[in-house]
Parts: C-alpha cells; sequence; structure tokens
C-alpha cells in the first residue's frame, strides 16, 4: 500500500513539512533542522524505494487522483528518472546535516526561512526529475528557482543584485520552457510527455514544432548554465551562503541536464535532434567550447568559490559533450557524469565552506598551509580536485573515460582533444590550490620566524558535523569510482534512447 | 495584410514580448527591468489565453448538463478551458517570481541606498 503511494510521498511529505518548518520556526528554532532532516530522509528512502521498484518491474506509472494519462497528471518514472531522484535526495541528505552549524553561523537569525525554503528547493527538484508533465514540470521549475534566488539573496553584501540577475535570467529561460510548452500544446493538444512523443513524429516537419524545440533548448540552457548562457552563474553562486551554494552547484545544473536529456530523447525522438536537425552537432561544438571557456577561467579566478563556479561551467559541457556524441558510450558517459559530478561538486563545496567556517579564508593566498591546521579537510578537498581532473580511482575518471570513447566513436577528434586539453587545464586550476594547501608556509607564520620550527600549529579541524558530509561525498566519490561499472550495467544502460 | 489583422493579438504577444525584453536589457534601473520582466510574462499568458479562443463559442459549460436536455456535446461550441487553466498557474508563478525580486530590490536599496544599477556598481568598487 505504501510503497505504491512513494511517487506522491516523495514529494508531498517534503511540501507538508517545508509550512510545518515555518510553523515551528515560531516556537523553536532547533526543532527546523530536525524537521528538515526528516523530511530529506524520508524522501531518500522513497527515492530508494522506487529506485527498487524500477529496477525489479520496470516504469511506474502513478495517476494523480486516479485520472487517466492525457488529461490527468502522470508521475513517470523510469530508470532515468529513478536514478536522478536517488542522486538529488541522496546528495541533498549531507548537505542538510552538514547545514547545521554553517547556518547557524552564517544566518542566524534566519533559521526558519533558511529550512523552509530549502526543503522546497528539494521538493521542486525532485518534483522536475519525476514528473511526466511537460506543463507540471514548468511548474516545478519555477518551484524550485524560485526558492533558489530567495536561498541566494540571503548571502553576502553582493547577494541579492546577484541573485536579483539570475531571477530575471533565469525567468526568461523559464519563460522561453512555458513558450515551447504553448506550441507543442497548440500543435499536439496534449501536455503529457508520452502522449507527446506519440504524436509528435508526424508533425517534425512543421515550423512551429521547431520553433517549440528551440525554445525548450535555449530555456533549458539558461537554466543549466550552458555556455553562452551561464553569465548568471558565478556570481550567483560564489555570493550565497556556503551551504546554499553547495546544493545548487551540485543539483541544479544536473537537473537542468536531465531535463534537456528528457525534451530531447523523449519528448521529441533522437531522429529529430540528431538527424533532422543538426541539434548534436552544434551543441557539441559549445559544449566544446563550454569546457574549454570554463577552464580557462577557472585558472584566472583567485577567489575559491568562483573558481569552482566556472568549474561547474566545464562540467555542464562535460555532461552536454555525452549528449552530442549521440551514441552509447557518450551518452552512459553523460549520464554517469552527472552522478559522479553532483558527488564531486558536493565535495569540493562543501570542503570550501568548512575552510571559510573556520578561517574566513575564501582566496587561494589565504590558503596557504591550510594542511597544518585542518588536515582531514585539505585531503578531502585533494580527492574531490583529483576526481575533478580526473585521476583513477575516483568516479571522475570513469565517466570522462566513457565521455572520450564516445567521441571517439563518433569519430569527432576535435571533442576528444577538447576533452583532454580541458582536463589538463583543470588540473592546472587544482594543482595551483593544492600547491598552496599542501606545501606552502602558512601566511600568519610569516613574523615569527625565530619561533616557527618548534611552535606546533595549532589544528583547527572543522566540527564533525561538517567533517562527516564531507566523508560521506568523499566515499561517495571513491566508491562510485570503483563500482561505476555495477551501476551502468544496473541502471545507465537502460537510460540509453532506443536507436543508439 | 488579412495575415496581420486576423491574427493581431499573436502579433501582440510578440511586440510586447520585444518591449520586456528591451527593458531588461536596456534599462539600468532595478525596477525598471523588474516590469521588463513582468512584460515579458504577461505577454506569454496573452499568447496562452488568446490559443483557448474561437470565434462564436461560449464558456466550457456544458448547456442542459444539469437538465434532462441530454445530448451529444459538440465540442466546436466551447472555448478551449485548459490554456485558461494553465495560466492561472503561470499567473501565480509570475506574481511570487515578482514577491521576491521586489524584496531583493528592497534589500539592494537598503544596502547601497539606490537601486540604479550603475550607481551599485559604482559602490561595489
Amino acid at each position: 500500500m505504501m510503497m505504491e503511494h512513494l511517487p506522491a510521498i516523495i514529494i508531498v511529505f517534503p511540501l507538508i513539512m517545508a509550512f510545518l518548518i515555518n510553523v515551528a520556526g515560531w516556537w523553536s528554532k532547533k526543532a527546523c533542522f530536525y524537521m528538515a532532516l526528516l523530511a530529506v530522509t524520508v524522501s531518500f528512502l522513497a527515492s530508494l524505494g522506487i529506485l527498487n521498484t524500477v529496477l525489479q518491474s520496470g516504469t511506474i506509472s502513478y495517476r494523480f487522483g486516479g485520472w487517466e494519462p492525457p488529461w490527468g497528471i502522470e508521475y513517470v518514472i523510469d530508470h532515468l528518472n529513478a536514478f536522478m531522484l536517488v542522486i538529488v535526495s541522496g546528495i541533498t541528505l549531507p548537505v542538510v546535516l552538514y547545514s547545521k552549524k554553517s547556518i547557524e553561523q552564517e544566518l542566524p537569525k534566519k533559521i526558519p526561512q533558511f529550512y523552509t525554503l530549502f526543503t522546497l528547493l528539494m521538493m521542486g527538484l525532485l518534483g522536475i526529475t519525476i514528473t511526466g508533465d511537460a506543463f507540471n514540470l514548468y511548474v516545478l521549475l519555477e518551484i524550485a528557482s524560485i526558492t533558489g534566488y530567495a536561498l541566494i539573496g540571503l548571502g553576502d553584501e553582493k547577494a541579492p543584485l546577484a541573485s536579483f540577475n539570475y531571477l530575471i535570467i533565469g525567468t526568461i529561460g523559464a519563460c522561453f520552457y512555458l513558450l515551447g510548452v504553448g506550441y507543442l500544446y497548440i500543435m499536439t493538444g496534449s501536455l503529457n510527455m508520452a502522449d507527446l512523443a506519440q504524436r509528435l513524429p508526424a508533425l517534425y516537419s512543421s515550423n512551429a514544432v521547431m520553433a517549440a524545440f528551440a525554445f525548450f533548448m535555449v530555456g533549458i540552457a539558461i537554466k543549466m548554465a550552458f555556455f553562452p548562457l551561464h553569465v548568471w552563474l558565478p556570481d550567483a553562486y560564489s555570493h550565497a551562503p556556503s551551504t546554499v551554494s553547495a546544493y545548487v552547484a551540485c543539483t541544479m545544473t544536473k537537473v537542468g541536464a536531465y531535463v534537456m536529456i528528457r525534451i530531447m530523447f523523449t519528448v521529441f525522438e533522437p531522429s529529430f535532434s540528431i538527424q533532422l536537425h543538426p541539434v548534436t552537432t552544434i551543441f557539441g561544438w559549445v559544449a566544446a567550447a563550454a569546457m574549454m571557456y570554463g577552464c580557462i577561467l577557472a585558472v584566472a579566478q583567485n577567489d575559491l568559490k568562483r573558481m569552482l563556479c566556472y568549474i561547474i561551467i566545464a562540467e555542464v559541457g562535460y555532461i552536454v559533450m555525452g549528449i552530442s556524441a549521440a551514441n552509447r558510450m557518450g551518452f552512459t558517459g553523460a549520464v554517469l557524469h552527472i552522478l559522479n559530478d553532483a558527488f564531486m561538486m558536493a565535495c569540493l563545496f562543501l570542503v570550501v565552506g568548512a575552510i571559510y567556517y573556520k578561517t574566513g579564508a575564501k582566496t587561494i593566498g589565504e590558503y596557504r598551509g591550510l594542511f597544518k591546521k585542518m588536515p582531514f579537510t585539505s585531503m578531502s578537498f585533494a580527492v574531490g580536485a583529483l576526481s575533478v581532473v580526473g585521476v583513477p580511482p575516483t568516479c571522475g575518471f570513469f565517466s570522462k573515460w566513457y565521455l572520450v570513447l564516445g567521441t571517439i566513436n563518433a569519430e569527432q577528434w576535435v571533442f576528444a582533444a577538447a576533452l583532454l586539453a580541458s582536463s589538463l587545464l583543470s588540473a592546472i586550476v587544482f594543482f595551483r590550490v593544492l600547491q598552496n594547501m599542501f606545501f606552502a608556509p602558512a601566511a600568519s607564520s610569516s613574523h615569527d620566524q625565530g619561533s616557527e620550527s618548534h611552535v606546533q600549529e595549532k589544528r583547527h579541524e572543522a566540527p564533525g558535523s561538517m567533517l562527516i558530509p564531507i566523508f560521506v561525498t568523499i566515499a561517495g566519490i571513491l566508491l562510485l569510482g570503483v563500482f561505476s561499472g555495477q551501476i551502468i550495467e544496473m541502471i545507465i544502460q537502460y537510460t540509453v534512447p532506443e536507436g543508439f | 495584410m488579412e495575415f496581420i489583422i486576423s491574427k493581431y493579438n499573436y502579433w501582440m504577444y510578440i511586440v510586447l514580448m520585444m518591449i520586456g525584453f528591451y527593458a531588461m536589457i536596456a534599462k539600468r534601473n532595478l525596477v525598471k527591468k523588474l516590469l521588463g520582466l513582468n512584460i515579458f510574462q504577461w505577454a506569454i499568458i496573452l499568447f496562452y489565453v488568446s490559443t483557448g479562443v474561437k470565434k462564436g463559442a461560449t464558456i466550457p459549460i456544458i448547456e442542459g448538463g444539469h437538465g434532462e436536455l441530454v445530448h451529444a456535446v459538440n465540442a466546436a461550441q466551447y472555448l478551449n478551458p485548459l490554456p485558461h487553466v494553465l495560466m492561472l498557474t503561470a499567473i501565480v508563478v509570475g506574481v511570487s517570481t515578482t514577491g521576491v525580486a521586489l524584496a531583493l530590490i528592497v534589500l539592494i536599496y537598503r544596502r547601497f541606498g539606490t537601486v540604479e544599477e550603475d550607481e551599485i556598481l559604482e559602490a561595489l568598487k
């Protein structure tokens, strides 16, 4: 009985909890954290249950209120959805644990509001992944975005302006998506994705359908910060509170990538997106540019969070590159990279947040000699960094391996070269930081040169409630690397669209 | 000419959308940018609402649906209510976006004492 209704519980429970958290905030601020934790845990368990059901018995279709699909709202969960649900809710769990200390320091007065918005944001992201209705997706996309704007606006001095710019650009993106839905509705009279997929092939030559596809792609590209529509991302993510930047960095862009895959290969057929129009070829070139641009600008950054933001832009490029390779290998790499990137970005942003929490350090210069102060945190950063660079046995290596194989299978040598070049560039980016962290002497100890040798640097390790989530993401990075073969065999191979 | 007049509501939606777009790009005042965004969103609502309209059709309540007069429903006789219902949701989304944006503008004004983007960027230097 419960198992049947899991697709509803995973959305409705956090939604109700979000309101209850706000109410509970009037009595007790401490309760908010535990309520949010409860909401996230229930969603995570529900997503595991859904994944289990999908693995055993195939696609689930859940009808809200018992209405038949083309009229009622339907939640469809196939392997890709179930996989995304586990990623999103699974990454939320360590982030919410981590948020306790970090929010107490950064936003002591706004704890109830923070957890209300945070739970709503998670609910919006889960909703985007689970829904099988194009208009429902728009509404949930906006729930996730609006809570995102509000959360980012809670950050430092420049945050409101960054958030306002993100709001303007993000809403344009959502409006484009809405227009795309509208054009498809005029042409087919349907909003259900599966129904649209059946009705569309007869209309592929229509200009309106082509315009709808273009609107979808531009709208989603804005939401997922795909180069050259990424301009909002570095400002918005680098000025947000550290928990928020960690969370949005590891989920928002990945969910955007998921929506892109859905529209390109479920609502439209691969034949439309690949053969009828050279969409994938164009995206391949833009993705190559995104990877190079992101990594080159990351080298130029001094602020750690901002540097990671440019890395995200490059990572989005990787995912789109895998999609645009349009073969089994490339697509596997793209889906695997969505998973790996969520963990890598969570790890790096959480570490940067923990360092800011303890020392207030933001720039690379301030990271000098950090290894002696915070050895565990520094080691975690190193693991995350190696994974982004793509060193085995971390998970980053395996998804890049599949991406490179995908481009080689597609005989796109330039793209393969771009993948390798941007990996090298990200190595430069991270080794600059690691060199400062591990080998440079601490900046503060320069004035008492004489006593330096026998004064033991005191350890200022981050509190346990921050270290444990970081270790969880580290374990994730290593385990996902070791077990990537099993993950592909169990889940990802079923997500590859037909005809690849 | 016929083409333009017979579908003038769709042309108006494009014109409105471009006005909104222009305001968002060209204006340096944050409130004006927000107004541009609103015009942009409302243009899309106009587009959706006009897709549901039919000439000579009536509101979608079945005639004699409650009485004894049971007859076949002629779909061409009624407006399509679905785009209108969708737009109720879109209006809610638009209003909440505007609310968040106004709150952000208030925050910006408190911090910088102005809502002109140039002056804010100047203050940030």
